[in-house]
């Protein structure tokens, strides 16, 4: 059987990744691989490793042993800003934004846009007036129906607060982002506006990963699922293949894949 | 335009109103109270608390507090006068290690914050007992005879027959660097957001150990300069300074409309909450209510201010 993915390039690659906890293994040689344009979908029980995979993908952990490939070069990030700096840009569940500033002020937190002379360059002026507009710019690209970028972030809904965080991402991302449950706490409209968010940055040739406990949610918008359990890679499989039983019942180890859409 | 707007929004407008219905009261009790001379007095008593209390805005900012300002301004007022004065160092060279000696202390209290991830409260309160003992052991008796260097800034000049002190000046100029940091540059978005949530902004990509260290060294200088501005204003060194400074500092940044539980508040809304505690004590003053009754109020203004604080926070 063959894959459309098996022609398309592979954007980020990792290989035996493993992280110890003291006597607690969290990441156990797993491995990884994502394709240019792509939504891979993560899903796996709790203590799988889900987490601390996409962690050490994002760079907000060093595992002990393994190796990344980013677009074909080896990469190791130290810390978040390092795999930003190369284009890898997260979304966090509940931590996705800071409330007390406005949506301009989060879609460029830690790389403001300054004053072009020596304001900037001496008095380190923010260009305030430069990320209004661009912060515009980019929400009216995904269509997030907020008039105002002034607005403070703690006013918006749980829906819109992950709509400025998804677009801080798409704004940036070079190559992929990655998204840690972005659904898991709101609501179901508020679920499918986020959802469409996904599809839209997908059209835009940007890869995603994103974990997901959500089966139905998964199976609407991944174009594969990785399953992890007990911290490696069981099965990669395509959901038009599979139902979501089967995806369950590899989940939990009472069955084995019988393709792998790798 | 943003900057003007950030001046006027709203964590500031309650204390402003809170300073402009105090001082109409006070004005109907005493004839005195409202006259130029009056205000550039307490503008002058206001000086070192309002001082302190940049530093600790900034660290309350942080979603932290700092329990030793007043003690680290006393240590640092004695090392500076003890080393001029009895040790013969020229007086700049004695005043920067004072300072320094006030940033030494600002960094270790950020270093255990941020490398030993103690709380805090915790480790202030600490620092406030080593503080106070080294200050005591270091001199137990006031130290004398000034250079001129170190009380120059609590020398006036006069407006017209209004005598401002220039210690004043050094703190006004202070505010409005710290505003400008706060409002303008990308450091002031990274400390509001770090404030907000720690972990939030190191995913985000700050480096948030690194500016808190940052925020706690700055603040630990900046009770540096208000040992300073002490010294200047009592003309001695005195190894009992500062043991009320810490609570004031604390009262002027809540006053002030800035939250305790980080991430929101203004700068000016400090200055503007050690205004408050200054036209209270020296309203009631010219009432003649006796002193004690000034620290009961001052209580109260507290918990009211904590009280606004979290109410807002509820609704929201």
């Amino acid at each position: 059987m063959k894959h459309a993915s098996m022609n398309k390039k592979v954007i980020l690659e990792a290989k035996g990744l493993t992280k110890t906890y003291g006597h607690v293994t969290a990441l156990n040689k797993a491995d990884i691989k994502l394709y240019k344009g792509e939504i891979l979908a993560i899903i796996g029980d709790n203590g799988a490793g889900k987490s601390t995979l996409i962690k050490a993908l994002s760079g907000a952990l060093v595992p002990d042993s393994g190796v990344i490939f980013l677009d074909g070069k080896k990469v190791h990030f130290k810390n978040p800003s390092q795999a930003r700096a190369r284009g890898i840009e997260t979304v966090y569940q509940d931590l996705a934004v800071a409330p007390a500033l406005n949506i301009a002020d989060n879609l460029f937190l830690g790389r403001e846009i300054l004053r072009p002379n020596f304001l900037g360059k001496i008095f380190r002026l923010r260009h305030t007036a430069a990320m209004l507009h661009q912060a515009k710019q980019h929400m009216e690209e995904l269509k997030i129906g907020i008039q105002s970028m002034r607005q403070e972030v703690s006013t918006l809904s749980g829906g819109q607060r992950q709509a400025v965080a998804v677009c801080r991402s798409a704004a940036f991302a070079r190559h992929l982002i990655i998204m840690d449950e972005p659904t898991a706490a709101l609501g179901v409209k508020e679920s499918s506006l986020v959802l469409e968010l996904i599809r839209k940055i997908k059209s835009r040739g940007l890869s995603i990963i994103v974990i997901s406990h959500n089966m139905p949610q998964v199976f609407a918008i991944a174009d594969r699922i990785h399953i992890q359990r007990l911290g490696q890679r069981e099965a990669v499989i395509n959901p038009k293949h599979y139902s979501m039983s089967d995806a369950v019942a590899i989940m939990t180890g009472s069955k084995k894949a019988h393709t792998q859409a790798a | 335009m943003s900057v003007l707007r950030s001046f006027l929004t709203k964590p500031t407008v309650g204390p402003f109103v809170a300073l402009v219905l105090a001082s109409v009261f006070f004005s109907t009790q005493s004839d005195r109270f409202l006259t130029a001379s009056n205000f550039s007095f307490i503008l002058q008593q206001v000086m070192v608390v309002g001082t302190l209390a940049i530093g600790q805005t900034l660290i309350i900012l942080t979603k932290g507090i700092d329990l030793s300002c007043g003690l680290i301004m006393a240590f640092a007022s004695i090392v500076m006068t003890k080393l001029a004065v009895d040790t013969g160092l020229h007086p700049l060279l004695a005043t920067l290690i004072g300072i320094g000696a006030g940033g030494m202390f600002g960094f270790i209290n950020g270093f255990l914050v941020t490398k030993l991830r103690l709380p805090p409260f915790i480790v202030t309160l600490g620092t406030l007992n080593i503080a106070f003992a080294l200050t005591r052991i270091y001199s137990t008796t006031a130290v004398v005879d000034l250079p001129y260097l170190q009380i120059a800034l609590g020398n006036t000049f006069s407006i017209g027959k209004t005598n401002i002190t220039y210690g004043v000046l050094v703190m006004l100029a202070l505010y409005l660097l710290v505003w400008y940091v706060l409002a303008a540059t990308p450091t002031g978005r990274h400390i509001y957001a770090i404030g907000d949530n720690p972990e939030s902004a190191r995913l985000l990509g700050i480096r948030s150990n690194r500016l808190l260290l940052a925020i706690y060294t700055v603040a630990g200088l900046i009770y540096g300069l208000a040992a300073l501005l002490l010294v200047a204003r009592l003309n001695v060194g005195d190894p009992q300074a500062g043991q009320t400074a810490n609570l004031d500092s604390i009262t002027a940044v809540v006053l002030g409309g800035t939250s305790l539980f980080g991430g929101r508040g203004h700068i000016l809304g400090t200055l503007l909450g050690a205004l408050i505690v200054g036209i209270f004590r020296n309203g009631l003053q010219l009432m003649g209510v006796s002193a004690i009754y000034q620290v009961l109020v001052t209580g109260l203004l507290v918990i009211i201010a904590v009280s606004v604080d979290q109410l807002s926070r509820e609704k929201n």
